[in-house]
């Protein structure tokens, strides 16, 4: 799964690999330093005259210089190259994301899943940063030690290489262990949800007399994450005690060859000690196997996730091409049948229903009678299975999305303020729109002196969809971006949720004041909304049909 | 605010056993210490004797001797990091079993005002930051602390001169460390804020798609995601081109001591001024000296978000606690009261930190089988009445008294994390699945619940199926019948629903009242038909 992470990564592989080369450069500067150091001593111990050393000073000298630079430019090249791909592949899976949004994916809904979706878009970071260039340097770096000391001497080459394999064998462990993710992630969600329980419904929890249960459970659950996320480092644990095992036992076995052939006279008495060091140099990238190849292990479940949410039917299939265009603004629903999903019961099971041309229809009816889906089938977020819904005269079906939503606009349970400014927020609706459109679509829905009166006024920035807003406010602004979009079909889904008594009925007259001349669908059970609509019609639940009223 | 010491300290005296284990992983630092020290000794001297074609047995003895170190180099290395992972998952069980159990002991109101999402986040992500601590910063800050100066007592031993300059260069890492860590400090901090509105954009983005489509504007944002990311790609390689001038800084001075240290003793073994077997020595230990401190300061964000978060954590452990628990069910009534199933005598309450009583000096008394309802305007203390009835709060003054176990229908239910069956058997853990879809039938429930995807078996909770208020209060509904309490406690029941809704709540309450005493605030008409007798909130007196 991780490998369908990477083929999205793919663009940004030449500068993760271009980082990565200056990583084992920095790496190879480290074991030439030590190596060069060894060389330095051991011929001294020979006694030549000072000019055989010379070369060796400079180069430990110049080794010493070069490394941390090195591995400097190795950290900034690397970070760089691999955010330069969290960019690129945020914008593909955002555009990926597009058809998909609202009812094609539970990322939509935000909260926890949202954290999370976005935590798997970002671990490709982790999977080039933390995996990709650590493994890449460790097999660079050990093959070209593995070289030079096969070089010198076959058979301690042949060790060498023996002993860098088993290192990487032995993290295989990690990473399946890494892969056993879901067990836990299971086992921590579990705690989650019952920590959550425990602080959000501590009061219902009380009075039913199900806390003390509650806390047992939380308990149980902790207990069990922490014995899977403690079977999971022993994994890491275990790899790394190896690793370090077999740095000093090849370094010895090394060493060993070396001596006994410079014994027998094959080799210089100075290069024993620079193969021993150069072997337990050859091991030090591949230190951090152990991690990577956990992290490599972990990351498969978000990649698999991601791949589940990027390869999610859209809900609505979209025509082959540009299709009709629809004529005038009258929609007629007949026979209309929708739901989440094949399978799922039916949200709406036969629906007639007429918006004659510049007249407000309101539809009440129960929640869950499908008002809201309506909604979704008249902006093109939901399909529908049997039945016809014609907008100006061309069946919904072969227009385009796009296109369908240019007439048909306005508030939807969907909708989300930006983590932008108010301005910015409105413009949203109609880029184009002047400082005076604005200003008279605040004023419709009440709130132009309490935007004024903000510290930064239309600059101000709202938080995380509005945090700084009450839900009357947040409401209203809404509102007002829907009013601002002037569509020739304005559907408001509960446009008065959230206002008290007065504030409703003031903004529905404003609201339905400017909207005159529109065809507009008004889903609310507010008698002021009822009293104001031309034409009344109520869906039952279960039931269906639309009776004037 | 306490200082990280003062935190450091508080960690290891409330949690002991993480303690013990991460002092038993820093002893065994030590012996790794001492392995490494023996494993470059043989090494290095077996080197030495066989470069000067001493006798081969020597060489190889020596040289299986390095091994064995390298074996016990690698099995306390192992005991150490177990050790560590263990000392880590006690302090976060630790903490978070103690959090839970405090935040039980603060009860429900208290709660409320400890704002339920940061401690959530503190239970699960925030105490995660411990990990890190116990097995990273810990262990770097024990070895820190004892292998460089046991490596320069081997380095004194077996030659001064280098040991002299070891020392002398090895006091410069913390040096700059803290210079840098100073300069870059006050730049990181101020990017902080832009990095954390950068990195939001996204997911903030993502969030918002069902708008930016429904506008016609989705195209366009595609091309904002990516723009976003560059800027926090910029904003990013910024803190970090600073941030990591420090471990160039550090990694600079280890790797010049080395050339420091290697090229004069070429030179003086050069004149005989040294023997072979020193001088590898020397060269296998001195970048073992540097190692620890190098790690240290790697760990230091480790340090940073576990300290963070352990003072988040003793913040909420710190709360006070009220004497008898935050949540405590109101007593029987007593013999002499006359049987009531519900008697407030002159009951004063006061929301914590609120300055004025919220009811004060109330009396009420509903006899078994009465059916109240409370009315009155907002802030008239009809929600605080029914929480000293409920034991949610308890009286500051005067007595509250309860005949029984009290069944409640909030505004808001909380929907738990479970299926709809295991939502409605919490009232009564044992109940069949035939008595809850006969509660759920009382309670005008069993209707939409056989409609959703799952019937019985949907999951709710935050990511399972939302459900309306009214569909809420029914499952509440459907609880107090399961649990036969004898008092009923309702709180704006029908407030907020579409009239159909109203209908079947109302139909439920009457259908439930019946054989039970029933206390019932609300602002609407509907659900005062079937009531006995209606109090004024702020009358009762």
């Amino acid at each position: 799964m991780t490998g369908r992470l990477l083929r999205l990564a793919a663009p940004a592989l030449p500068r993760v690999c271009a980082a990565a080369a200056v990583a084992v450069g920095a790496e190879l500067a480290s074991i030439g330093l030590t190596a060069t150091a060894a060389w330095l001593i051991s011929r001294a111990a020979q006694q030549p005259p000072i000019a055989a050393l010379g070369l060796a000073i400079v180069g430990v000298r110049a080794l010493a210089l070069v490394r941390g630079p090195l591995r400097y430019a190795d950290r900034l090249l690397g970070h760089d190259a691999v955010l330069a791909a969290v960019a690129d592949l945020r914008a593909r899976v955002f555009a990926a994301l597009v058809p998909l949004a609202p009812h094609g994916s539970s990322v939509f809904r935000g909260g926890d899943l949202l954290t999370r979706f976005v935590d798997d878009v970002d671990a490709v970071h982790d999977l080039l940063l933390r995996c990709l260039v650590p493994a890449a340097a460790a097999a660079a770096v050990g093959t070209a030690a593995t070289a030079a000391t096969a070089a010198v001497l076959p058979a301690a080459g042949a060790v060498l290489a023996a002993g860098l394999l088993a290192a990487a064998a032995a993290c295989a462990p990690s990473a399946l262990a890494g892969r056993r993710g879901p067990r836990r992630a299971a086992a921590r969600g579990a705690f989650a949800d019952a920590a959550a329980d425990l602080v959000r419904g501590a009061a219902d929890l009380e009075v039913l007399g199900a806390a003390d249960a509650a806390v047992r459970r939380a308990e149980r659950a902790e207990r069990e994450a922490t014995r899977l996320e403690l079977r999971a480092d022993r994994a890491a644990g275990a790899a790394s005690a190896a690793v370090l095992l077999l740095q000093g036992l090849t370094a010895v076995a090394v060493a060993g060859l070396a001596l006994r052939a410079r014994q027998d006279g094959g080799l210089d008495p100075v290069l024993p000690a620079v193969l021993a060091v150069t072997a337990l140099a050859a091991f030090e990238p591949a230190a951090a196997l152990p991690a990577a190849a956990r992290r490599f292990g972990e990351l498969s479940e978000g990649a698999a996730r991601l791949a589940a949410v990027l390869d999610a039917p859209a809900p609505v299939t979209e025509p082959p091409g540009p299709g009709p265009e629809p004529l005038g603004s009258g929609v007629e629903v007949r026979g209309l049948r929708a739901r989440y999903g094949p399978g799922r019961p039916w949200a709406l099971d036969g629906l007639d229903l007429r918006l004659e041309p510049g007249t407000t229809t309101a539809l009440a009816g129960a929640s869950g009678s499908g008002k809201s889906t309506l909604v979704d089938v008249l902006l093109r977020f939901l399909d529908y299975e049997d039945g016809s819904v014609r907008l100006g005269g061309a069946e919904l079906r072969g227009v385009p999305g796009d296109r369908v939503r240019r007439t048909v606009a306005g508030l939807t349970r969907h909708d989300r303020l930006l983590h932008s400014s108010v301005r910015d927020n409105l413009l949203l609706a109609r880029p184009e729109a002047g400082a005076g459109e604005l200003r008279r679509a605040a004023a419709r829905v009440r709130l132009l002196a309490w935007i004024e009166a903000l510290p930064q006024g239309w600059d101000t920035v709202l938080g995380e969809d509005g945090a700084a807003m009450s839900g009357g406010q947040r409401r209203r602004l809404l509102l007002a971006r829907a009013l601002l979009a002037d569509p020739q079909v304005l559907v408001l889904d509960e446009p008065t949720e959230g206002l008290d008594a007065a504030t409703a009925e003031e903004v529905l007259g404003d609201v339905l004041g400017a909207a005159r001349g529109r065809t507009v669908l008004l889903v609310s059970h507010h008698p002021a909304a009822l009293a104001a609509a031309d034409k009344v019609a109520v869906i039952t639940e279960g039931g269906v049909r639309p009776a004037e009223v | 605010m306490d200082t990280a010491g003062d935190v450091r300290r508080r960690l290891a005296r409330e949690l002991p056993q993480a303690r013990r284990l991460s002092s038993a992983a820093a002893r065994l630092a030590l012996v790794a210490t001492a392995a490494t020290v023996a494993r470059s000794g043989l090494l290095a001297a077996a080197l030495a004797a066989g470069f000067g074609g001493g006798p081969p047995e020597r060489t190889a003895g020596l040289l299986l001797g390095a091994g064995a170190a390298a074996a016990v180099q690698a099995a306390a290395a192992r005991a150490h990091t177990a050790l560590s992972e263990r000392a880590a998952a006690a302090a976060r069980t630790g903490l978070r079993l103690r959090l839970l159990e405090h935040a039980r002991r603060l009860g429900p109101v208290r709660l409320q005002n400890l704002r339920g999402g940061d401690l959530s986040t503190l239970l699960t992500r925030g105490t995660d930051a411990l990990g890190p601590y116990y097995t990273g910063y810990l262990p770097a800050a024990a070895a820190a602390r004892t292998a460089p100066v046991a490596v320069l007592a081997v380095l004194a031993l077996a030659d001064w001169p280098s040991a002299l300059a070891v020392a002398l260069t090895l006091p410069l890492i913390p040096v700059f460390g803290a210079l840098v860590g100073a300069h870059t400090r006050d730049r990181t901090a101020r990017q902080w804020d832009l990095l954390s509105r950068l990195g939001g954009h996204f997911a903030d983005t993502v969030a918002g798609l069902p708008s930016l489509r429904a506008f016609g504007r989705a195209g366009q944002r595609s091309r904002a995601v990516r723009a976003m990311a560059d800027r926090y790609r910029g904003a990013t390689m910024r803190v970090l081109r600073t941030a990591f001038l420090s471990s160039l800084v550090l990694e600079l001075v280890a790797t010049l001591s080395v050339a420091l240290v290697a090229v004069p003793l070429g030179l003086r073994l050069l004149s005989g001024g040294a023997d072979l077997s020193t001088a590898l020595l020397v060269l296998f230990l001195a970048p073992e000296a540097y190692l620890p401190l190098r790690a240290l300061g790697a760990a230091y964000h480790d340090s940073a978000e576990g300290t963070a978060a352990a003072r988040r954590a003793f913040a909420v452990l710190d709360t006070p606690v009220p004497e008898g628990g935050g949540f405590a069910r109101p007593p029987h009534p007593a013999p002499g009261d006359g049987g009531p199933a519900v008697l407030l005598d002159g009951a004063s309450a006061r929301y914590p930190g609120a300055q004025a009583p919220a009811l004060d000096g109330v009396d009420l008394r509903i006899d078994p089988g009465e059916r109240v309802a409370l009315v009155g305007p907002s802030g008239a203390g009809k929600s605080t009445l029914l929480a000293l009835v409920l034991g949610l709060l308890p009286p500051e003054r005067g007595r509250v008294a309860v005949a029984g176990d009290t069944a409640w229908v909030p505004q808001r239910p909380h929907l738990f994390a479970g299926t709809v069956e295991e939502n409605i058997r919490l009232a009564r853990p044992g109940a069949t699945g035939a008595e809850v879809r006969e509660a759920a039938r009382a309670a005008e429930a069993h209707g939409f619940i056989s409609r959703l995807p799952d019937g019985y078996a949907t999951a709710l909770g935050d990511e399972g199926f939302g459900l309306s208020s009214g569909q809420r209060r029914r499952i509440a509904l459907a609880r107090a019948f399961l649990s036969g309490a004898p008092v009923l406690v309702l709180d704006e029941p029908t407030a907020h629903l579409d009239p159909r809704s109203e209908a079947q709540v109302v139909a439920a309450i009457e259908r439930l009242s019946a054989g039970r005493t029933v206390v019932a605030a609300t602002h609407r008409s509907a659900p005062l038909q079937g009531m006995d007798r209606v109090v004024t909130a702020g009358g009762a007196r």
